[in-house]
């Protein structure tokens, strides 16, 4: 039967494949990356079989050490810490909106017509996001000496890349019709940023500067385990004196924190978005 | 006559915005004050900054053999943790997604992945230096924990947002749930947990120079190290290496991405 088809018909037994050949090996070759790094990593890494061996034990003995938690230490120490952290995270936030303002308009390529001016406020943005906020706080606290101010510097130099870069998308991606309508007006230039791009932008704003604020509670906790403040500091203390009940207060404190800040943002960007 | 047109105000002033404005500066106000910051202290500071700056240059790579053993192994603890939360959130995010799973498995599921992730990584790391101790195992384990609060999440919202009439057509074919797992819903998600994925590994480059501050391995380790030190040339060694790395790793996965959309 199958022998006695017309020749026209010939493309249509064409047996269909989900890949060409050379996606079917590349899919194998990017596998075969990954399965070869997993085994030279676990092959080479460092591990000591007798601390893994007694993990567990170690781990139920921390359990056991933590519960139950010190109650009475939360007020006031964990409790004033807990604020300054707060603190920090806003007053770094508010700090990061704005150093990164400026280097968002110079990087939007929209905004800034010099090619040199777009590649040096990347290159700003790149190595703000670059280095971790806990990095920052140790070379702050090499500058402004320990202390919350060093945390505050910290948060907020380590955001400018985060902000900087997304509001920098969002002024790529703003429709050109408003700002021509008001150059065609004779608008000067703090006008059209005014009344042409903030409208359009202000939705992005405040969704990143809320997003940021969420993430800036959670890493303005651990500041103060290298001295920039907040409850890291009294983190710190509890571990070094190996008060595990303490240790177990903070880390709650900081939990309830976060989810509440996170609670917060959700509420907040559902009625402002 | 036609009736009079009251005359609109396109830029008329927005006072809930302004009193926002003024609230904020307020606020941080208070909190300068709060945070005893003050402008003495910051001139003393900027002043510092100068001579900080100033004994980093030239960057000191005299001991580069320290600054690599460290760069691998926080290598390897970012490829190690990434592999692990992968496995790991795989079965975690489909059964956190409420479409699939029932509400006595998704929601005690979707509780640890909240606790794994409001956790610090620096935090988690604290805890398994002291469970599993010092070295690049507490560094695995403690990123492998904030991979799976993040991959996780992510991939339990991509699975709730997927199209059930394809999960229908195979079960309709009587299919068991393995085959509706394998065939329904993840070639709907494979190219979205393949792209978290990579985002993860990413930051996990990011977070594994970092956990060794708390003695979890890596270069982190060395860094804190040269701060204590005062070796501030070695310190900006380990810095733009760190920086070279993550912008390696960020064009490389840039790539990828472009090429699985």
């Amino acid at each position: 039967m199958n022998n006695t088809m017309a020749p026209g018909m010939k493309p249509l037994m064409r047996e269909w494949t989900y890949l060409t050949p050379a996606e079917a090996i590349g899919r194998w070759l990017v596998w075969l990356a990954v399965v070869a790094a997993t085994v030279w990593a676990v092959r080479s890494i460092d591990i000591i079989p007798e601390f893994l061996a007694d993990a567990p034990e170690q781990m139920a003995d921390l359990l056991v050490r933590m519960w139950p938690p010190d109650a009475a230490h939360y007020y006031p120490d964990v409790h004033a810490a807990l604020i300054e952290t707060l603190h920090i995270a806003t007053l770094g936030t508010i700090l990061s909106l704005f150093l990164a303002v400026p280097i968002a308009l110079l990087a939007a390529r929209n905004i800034c017509r010099i090619p040199v001016l777009n590649v040096t406020a990347q290159l700003i943005l790149v190595s703000s996001r670059s280095v971790n906020s806990l990095v920052w706080a140790l070379i702050f606290v090499a500058v402004f000496g320990p202390g919350p101010a060093a945390g505050t510097f910290a948060i907020a130099f380590r955001s400018i890349g985060f902000v900087g870069k997304l509001l920098a998308e969002a002024l790529e991606e703003t429709a050109p019709g408003p700002l021509e309508a008001l150059t065609a007006a004779g608008a000067p230039w703090g006008s059209l940023m005014l009344k042409g791009v903030w409208p359009q932008v202000q939705p992005a704003f405040w969704g990143i500067a809320l997003f940021r604020w969420d993430i800036n509670v959670r890493e303005s906790a651990v500041l103060g385990l290298v001295g920039a403040g907040g409850i890291g500091v009294v983190l710190d203390d509890a571990i070094n004196f190996f008060q595990w009940d303490r240790v177990a207060t903070v880390l709650l404190a900081i939990l309830a924190v976060v989810v509440v800040a996170e609670i917060v943002v959700t509420r907040i960007r559902s009625r402002l978005i | 006559m036609s009736a009079t047109i009251a005359a609109r105000d396109a830029f008329k002033p927005n006072w809930t915005a302004r009193l926002g404005l003024i609230a904020v500066a307020l606020y941080s106000l208070y909190a300068i004050g709060q945070l005893d910051i003050s402008w003495a202290r910051l001139s003393v500071g900027f002043g510092e900054a100068g001579r900080f700056l100033a004994r980093m240059v030239p960057p000191n790579f005299a001991r580069w053999e320290l600054l690599l053993e460290g760069m691998i192994e926080s290598l390897q603890i970012a490829v190690l943790a990434t592999v692990l939360g992968i496995i790991i959130s795989l079965p975690l995010g489909l059964m956190a997604a409420r479409n699939l799973a029932p509400w006595w498995l998704s929601a005690p599921i979707r509780g640890v992945i909240a606790v794994c992730r409001s956790l610090h990584y620096v935090i988690v790391a604290i805890l398994f230096v002291k469970a599993i101790g010092f070295g690049a195992l507490a560094g695995v384990a403690a990123l492998t924990v904030a991979s799976m609060g993040f991959v996780a999440k992510l991939f339990a919202e991509a699975v709730e947002e997927i199209s059930m009439k394809q999960v229908e057509a195979i079960r309709a074919t009587g299919a068991g749930p393995g085959a509706v797992l394998l065939y329904g819903v993840l070639p709907q998600v494979a190219s979205r947990f393949i792209g978290f994925s990579l985002y993860q590994l990413d930051s996990n480059l990011r977070n594994s120079t970092l956990v060794g501050i708390v003695g979890a391995g890596g270069i982190g380790g060395t860094l804190f190290a040269a701060f204590k030190r005062f070796d501030y040339d070695f310190v900006c060694a380990i810095l733009l290496s760190i920086i070279a790395l993550i912008f390696v790793a960020e064009l490389v996965s840039g790539r990828i991405r472009a090429a699985l959309r």
